[in-house]
C-alpha cells in the first residue's frame, strides 16, 4: 500500500547527509504515502505537512551549508498525540484537550529535532493512553496496515500503525503498561520500552507517572536503537530521569548472543497464550539457541500477579494526574452556574468511558478506608515482583516471552468487556511494574496471517544486551 | 446559641480561674527563595498577574516537578533552629479541586516530613514543642468580583498562579500554648527565627507568614483536650490575640451554658471582631493523599545537615542570652527589642569598646529605630563616653547620633561640626555673669523664690550658645552666684 | 462473583470525588465493572506481603535536587489566549462557592 521506497531511517539520514537524498524529497515521499493511506489507516490525529516540509528545507540548507544535521538528519519521525509540541495540537485524543496548543516541546521532541529529525504528525492513541485497540480514542479507531478489520493495538496504535504503513519509517510511542509493545507486535514493527528513567517524560501528558515511559518504533532493530539512542539520557527537567549517560546501544548491535543465558518466562508463556503466538515464541527462541545463547525455562513467580497491581497503580495515579483538566486553564470548558458544577460538567463531557471507568478505579483505590487494602497493597505486590525477578536475573542475562497472547483482535471485539481488553496486557505490565526494559519483535505470523511479536526483557540498563538479541531474531527471519 | 458575653467580643480575659484555654498553631512561612518549589520561575511578591509562570507552576500537561535545593537548605535550617529531627521524607499529593491549584492537587508532605519533634523557647523560658516542620507548594490567588468581594455572593472569580509553587514550610506546634498572649509570643519568636536564619522575610502583611489556629478550652485542671476549632484569616499578631480570646470565650461561654462545642474550621473576621463558622469538620474532606510518583524520596546527608548547622548564625534566643549577660542590668525588654531589631551585635560591640550598658541600650532602643544607617560600633561607644564626661548633653547626643547614622564619621567631628564643643568653664561663667547683668529684675525675683525662673536662664544660655551650654551647669552656676550673693550681703 | 465490593452508593461518592457527573446507566454499568475488576484483583488482597516495603519508584534513587537558579516564564499572551474565558490577565472561573476544603 506504499509508494515509498522501503528506506530504513539510518539509510535517509545516512543518503541525506552525503547530499544523495535531499530530505525534501524524502518528506515529499511519505506524505505522499500518508495522502493515499491515511483515509483507511487514520493513524494521525494530526498532519503537519506544511511544518514538515518547512523543516526538510532547513535539512537540506544545512547539508548545502556543510553543516552535519545530526544522526537522525531528514528523518521523518511521527509522534504519539501525547508528547507536548510547541506550536502544534497535542490533544491525547481527547475532547477535553481538543484545540490545545502546548507553548513547549517536549524534552524528547526537543532532542529529535536536534539530532535532525522532521516531524510528519501527531499519532491517533487511546485517549490519554488508556486502552490496548486504539478504538478509545475521540477521534476514531485506527485501523491495521496488515488486515484493516482488525484493531492495531494500543495505546500506541496510531504509531505503530504509521510505521507498519510506511508514513514513517520510525514513530514515538509511550509504555504504561504495554502500549508499545503490544501494538508494535500486532502491527508487525518493533517496538522498545526502555528502563524507566532512561528517556525523559517531561513533555509526555502523564498517564501513570510511575510507570509511563516514552520509546520508539521502527520497521527495524537498528533504526529503534537509532532513535532511542537520540531520545535517552540524563534531563534536568525529570526527577526521575537517570543522571549516568549510557553507553549507545547503536553501538553493540552486532555483538550476537553467543554464550548469553536466556531464560524462557514459564509465567508469561503458558495459559491464555494463543498456539500460534507460542509457537512463534518457540521459533524465536530456536533462533537464539542456534545463535549460540543458552536457554533454559525461568520462573519469576510473582509476575501472575502483574495484572492486578498494574490495574490498582495505573489508575490511581491516572486519577491524580487527570485531576488538572478541570475547565478552568486549558482546553474545553462546560459552562455552569459555579466552578465545582463547571468543573463537572466540563470532565464529564470532556473524557471518554474508558478514562472515567480508570479515574473512577483510581479514586475508589486511594479512598480512606481502602487505601490500604488496594492501592498499598499493590505497590508491595510491585516489591514482591521486583524481587522474584532479581532473583532471575542472578540466573539469566535476558528473559523472552510472547508480546501479546493473541494476534490482532477485530475492531470491536472487546470493545463491550473492559476485562477482556484488560487481558491483553497480561505480557507487558510485568516490565512497567519493575521498571526494566523489553522490545517486542516481529516474528513471523500466525494462523490469520497476522503478525507475531516476541518479547525479550532485560534488567534495568540492559539495552546493549536486548538489542543484540533483538539483532539477532531480526536476522534469522 | 446565646449571645450575652459574645455581644462584647474581646473584652478582657477569659474566667481563667475555671477555664483553661488550649492553643496549638499551625504557621506557613513562604521561604526567601528565588524560584519556586518545584520549578525556575521566580518566587516574588507582587508583580502583575500571572506573570511568574511556567509550565510547571502551571500545572500544564506533561509539566513535572524538579525539588529546588535551596528551599530544601532553608527547611533544614528552620529544623535545626527548632532543635527538630532532620529526617527523610516523601513528598504526598494532596487531592482536592479548587482553581486556585493547577493541579488540582497540592505537592506537601503528609506521613514523612522533612523535620520532626523539636521545641521552640518563648522568651518566658517556656518550652513549646513542635510536632513537625514540612515542605509544601503554595497555591495560586482568587479574587471574588462582584457581591462585594465575598466568596459566597461573588458573579465570579479571578486566578493569578504567580503564588503557585511558592515553597513553604508549615510549623505546627504542639496544643501547649495556654493563652493569646503565649501565642503571640510564639509566632513573634517563630518569626524571629525565620527572620534569624534567613528562611523566610516573615512578613505577616504580604501573607509570607500565615497563621491558623487550633482552640479549645477545658475546664481548669483536666488532662484531656476539648473539641477544637480551627480559625483562619488571621493576619497580623494582634488579630492572632483578638481572635483566640474571642473563639475562647464564645466556647467557655457554650460549655458553661451547658452546649457543646461543634468540632469545626472557623474564619475571623477583623471588622466585627468574631469568629464565623466556615464548615463542620464532621465532614471530613477525603484528600486521598499518595506518594508524588514524580518526585523521589528526600534524604539529606548527614554531612550536609552538618554543613547546614555550621552556617546558622546566632538564634535570637541565644542573642538574647549572650546580650542580657552583657548587660545584666538592662531591662529584659530592651534586650529582646534590641535582639529583635538586630541592633544586638552593634551593642555588644560597642559595650566591649567600654561604653555603659544602660546607654547604649537606651540608645540602640529609643534613637535607632530606623536602624544603625552608617554609625560604627566604636562611634557609639565613643559617644556614650562624651555623654558620660559630660561632653555632650543628652539632647546633643541625640543630634550627634543623628549625623552618625546618616553620614558616619566620629562623634567628636560630629559633635564638632554641630558647634557642640562642651564650653569651657571660664567661658561658662562670663556668659552666666552677662545674663545676669542684662537681666536684673528676672534675676531679683529668682533670687527672691520664683523658682520657675532658673528655665529662663537655662533657656537664655542656650539660645546664646547654640545650645552648647549645659543646661546642669548653668543652673548650678546661678546657685553659686545667688550663694554668694546672698552670703555678701 | 462473590459478595458486592461497591455498592452503587459508593460508586456514585466516588465520581463525586472525582467530579464526574454520571448517568444512572453509566452508575450502574460503572459499579458492576469495577466490582468484576476488584474480585479479579482480590488475588493481591490474598498475597501475603508482610514485611515488604511498598515501591513507589522503580527507582532506587533519592535527592533529585535543581540549583535555585530562575528560568524562563511563559508568555502571558499565549497562556491567556489558550484559556477558555480569560479577563485582565487572570483566568475567568464562575463562583467558587467557598473556601478550599
Amino acid at each position: 500500500m506504499t509508494a515509498v521506497e522501503p528506506m530504513t531511517a539510518v539509510e535517509i539520514a545516512a543518503a541525506v547527509k552525503s547530499g544523495r537524498r535531499s530530505a525534501r524529497s524524502v518528506v515529499d515521499d511519505h506524505l505522499s504515502a500518508i495522502e493515499a493511506g491515511e483515509a483507511e489507516v487514520h493513524a494521525f490525529n494530526l498532519v503537519a505537512a506544511e511544518q514538515a516540509r518547512t523543516r526538510a528545507g532547513q535539512i537540506d540548507a544545512a547539508v548545502a551549508a556543510g553543516i552535519d544535521p545530526g544522526p537522525l538528519a531528514g528523518v521523518p519521525v511521527a509522534l504519539k498525540d501525547n508528547l507536548c509540541t510547541r506550536g502544534l495540537a497535542t490533544t491525547c485524543s481527547s475532547r477535553i484537550l481538543d484545540g490545545w496548543i502546548p507553548p513547549y516541546d517536549a524534552t524528547v521532541v526537543e532532542r529529535l529535532h536536534d539530532a535532525g529529525a522532521v516531524f510528519v504528525g501527531k499519532t491517533n492513541m487511546d485517549e490519554f493512553a488508556m486502552g490496548s485497540s486504539t478504538e478509545n480514542s475521540a477521534f476514531g479507531p485506527t485501523r491495521n496496515p496488515c488486515d484493516p478489520s482488525r484493531v492495531p493495538g494500543g495505546s500506541s496504535g496510531g504509531s505503530a500503525a504509521a510505521v507498519a504503513a510506511g508514513f514513517a519509517p520510525v514513530a514515538l510511542g509511550t509504555d504504561t503498561g504495554g502500549s508499545i509493545r503490544q501494538p508494535a507486535a500486532l502491527c508487525g514493527v518493533v517496538g522498545v520500552k526502555p528502563t524507566y528513567g532512561l528517556v525523559s517524560r517531561y513533555g509526555l501528558v502523564a498517564f501513570a507517572s510511575s510507570l509511563d515511559q516514552i520509546g520508539p518504533f521502527a520497521a527495524t532493530v537498528a533504526d529503534a536503537a537509532a532513535v532511542l539512542d537520540a531520545i535517552s539520557g540524563p534531563d534536568g527537567r525529570d526527577s526521575t530521569s537517570i543522571a549516568a549517560p549510557q553507553p549507545p546501544v547503536s553501538d553493540t548491535l552486532d555483538d550476537g548472543v553467543d554464550g548469553l543465558r536466556i531464560g524462557v518466562l514459564a509465567e508469561l508463556s503458558g495459559d491464555g497464550i494463543a498456539p500460534d503466538v507460542a509457537s512463534g515464541l518457540r521459533a524465536a527462541v530456536g533462533a537464539l539457541e542456534s545463535a549460540g545463547a543458552r536457554v533454559a525455562r525461568a520462573s519469576v513467580p510473582a509476575a501472575a500477579y502483574g495484572l492486578s497491581a498494574y490495574y490498582l497503580i495505573a489508575p490511581a495515579e491516572a486519577s491524580s494526574n487527570l485531576a488538572r483538566y478541570d475547565g478552568v486553564r486549558y482546553g474545553l470548558r462546560v459552562d455552569a452556574q459555579s466552578t465545582p458544577e463547571m468543573n463537572t460538567a466540563t470532565r464529564s463531557a470532556g473524557f471518554g468511558e474508558e478514562v472515567k471507568r480508570r479515574i473512577m478505579i483510581g479514586t475508589y483505590a486511594l479512598s480512606a478506608g481502602y487505601y490500604d487494602a488496594y492501592y498499598g497493597k499493590a505497590q508491595k505486590v510491585r516489591t514482591l515482583i521486583i524481587d522474584d525477578f532479581a532473583s532471575v536475573w542472578e540466573e539469566f542475562d535476558l528473559l523472552v516471552s510472547p508480546t501479546s497472547p493473541t494476534t490482532a483482535f477485530s475492531l470491536g471485539e472487546r470493545t463491550a468487556d473492559p476485562m477482556a481488553m484488560y487481558m491483553s496486557d497480561v505480557c507487558t505490565v510485568p516490565v512497567n511494574l519493575t521498571g526494566q526494559a523489553a522490545v517486542s519483535v516481529p516474528y513471523g505470523v500466525g494462523e490469520d496471517g497476522l503478525p507475531v511479536g516476541v518479547q525479550i526483557l532485560a534488567p534495568a540498563l540492559g539495552e546493549p544486551v536486548m538489542f543484540r538479541a533483538a539483532a539477532v531474531l531480526e536476522a534469522s527471519l | 446559641m446565646s449571645t450575652g458575653i459574645l455581644g462584647v467580643p474581646g473584652l478582657g480575659a477569659p474566667a481563667d480561674t475555671e477555664w483553661e484555654t488550649v492553643v496549638g498553631l499551625e504557621v506557613h512561612a513562604e521561604l526567601a527563595t528565588e524560584t519556586k518549589l518545584f520549578s525556575a520561575s521566580p518566587n516574588r511578591f507582587g508583580g502583575e498577574p500571572n506573570t511568574h509562570i511556567d509550565p510547571v507552576s502551571l500545572g500544564l500537561p506533561g509539566s513535572l516537578p524538579v525539588l529546588n535545593q535551596k528551599a530544601v537548605e532553608l527547611a533544614v535550617r528552620v529544623g535545626l533552629a527548632l532543635d527538630c529531627r532532620i529526617q527523610r521524607s516523601v513528598f504526598a499529593r494532596k487531592n482536592y479541586f479548587y482553581p486556585d491549584m493547577p493541579k488540582d492537587f497540592q505537592i506537601s508532605q503528609y506521613d514523612e516530613p522533612i523535620n520532626t519533634d523539636g521545641w521552640l523557647e518563648l522568651p518566658s523560658g517556656k518550652r513549646i514543642g513542635i510536632e513537625r516542620a514540612h515542605l509544601e507548594e503554595d497555591t495560586g490567588k482568587t479574587v471574588h468580583i462582584g457581591g462585594g468581594g465575598r466568596i459566597h455572593e461573588a458573579g465570579y472569580s479571578l486566578v493569578d498562579y504567580n503564588r503557585a509553587g511558592v515553597p513553604l514550610i508549615e510549623i505546627v506546634s504542639r496544643p501547649e500554648l495556654r493563652s493569646a498572649s503565649e501565642a503571640r509570643q510564639y509566632v513573634a519568636e517563630l518569626r524571629a527565627i525565620l527572620v534569624a536564619v534567613g528562611a523566610s522575610d516573615g512578613k505577616m502583611e504580604e501573607g509570607s507568614l500565615r497563621v491558623d489556629c487550633n482552640v479549645s478550652v477545658r475546664p481548669r485542671g483536666s488532662d484531656r483536650l476539648g473539641a477544637r476549632c480551627e480559625i483562619k484569616n488571621v493576619n497580623s499578631l494582634r488579630s492572632l490575640g483578638r481572635a483566640i480570646e474571642y473563639e475562647a470565650r464564645r466556647q467557655i461561654d457554650l460549655l458553661s451554658s451547658g452546649q457543646p462545642v461543634e468540632q469545626q474550621t472557623r474564619h475571623w473576621n477583623e471588622d466585627d471582631g468574631r469568629t464565623h463558622a466556615l464548615r463542620s469538620k464532621e465532614q471530613d474532606y477525603d484528600y486521598r493523599y499518595f506518594p508524588e510518583p514524580d518526585l523521589l524520596p528526600l534524604d539529606p546527608s548527614a554531612k550536609w545537615v552538618e554543613q547546614i548547622r555550621r552556617g546558622l548564625p546566632a538564634l535570637p534566643r541565644d542573642r538574647r542570652l549572650r546580650l542580657a549577660e552583657a548587660a545584666p542590668s538592662v531591662d529584659a525588654g530592651h534586650i529582646a527589642l534590641a535582639v529583635e531589631c538586630s541592633l544586638d551585635e552593634l551593642a555588644l560591640a560597642a559595650m566591649s569598646g567600654g561604653a555603659v550598658p544602660e546607654r547604649v541600650l537606651t540608645h540602640v532602643v529609643h534613637n535607632l529605630a530606623g536602624g544603625p544607617g552608617q554609625l560604627a560600633a566604636e562611634a557609639l561607644a565613643d559617644l556614650v563616653q562624651m555623654e558620660e564626661a559630660g561632653e555632650l548633653t543628652a539632647t546633643q547626643a541625640k543630634k550627634v547620633l543623628a549625623v552618625l547614622v546618616d553620614e558616619g564619621g566620629t562623634p567628636r567631628q560630629a559633635a564638632r561640626e554641630l558647634g557642640f564643643e562642651a564650653m569651657d568653664a571660664g567661658e561658662l561663667e562670663a556668659l552666666v555673669d552677662g545674663l545676669i547683668a542684662e537681666n536684673p529684675d528676672e534675676w531679683s525675683r529668682w533670687c527672691g523664690g520664683e523658682a520657675k525662673l532658673a528655665g529662663f536662664f537655662v533657656g537664655r544660655a542656650m539660645k546664646a550658645t547654640g545650645g552648647r551650654a549645659d543646661g546642669k551647669a548653668v543652673t548650678l552656676l546661678l546657685n553659686a552666684r545667688r550663694s554668694c550673693e546672698s552670703g555678701s550681703a | 462473583m462473590g459478595q458486592q465490593r461497591i455498592t452503587r452508593a459508593e460508586c456514585a461518592h466516588v465520581a463525586a470525588l472525582a467530579r464526574l457527573e454520571l448517568t444512572d446507566e453509566e452508575l450502574e454499568r460503572f459499579a458492576a465493572q469495577l466490582d468484576e475488576l476488584l474480585d479479579h484483583v482480590a488475588e493481591v488482597e490474598a498475597l501475603d506481603v508482610e514485611g515488604l516495603a511498598p515501591t513507589m519508584h522503580a527507582l532506587p534513587i533519592a535527592n533529585v535536587l535543581r540549583p535555585d537558579v530562575p528560568g524562563e516564564v511563559l508568555d502571558r499572551d499565549e497562556v491567556m489566549a489558550a484559556a477558555p474565558l480569560a479577563e485582565d490577565g487572570q483566568f475567568r472561573v464562575p463562583p467558587v462557592l467557598g473556601e478550599a476544603p
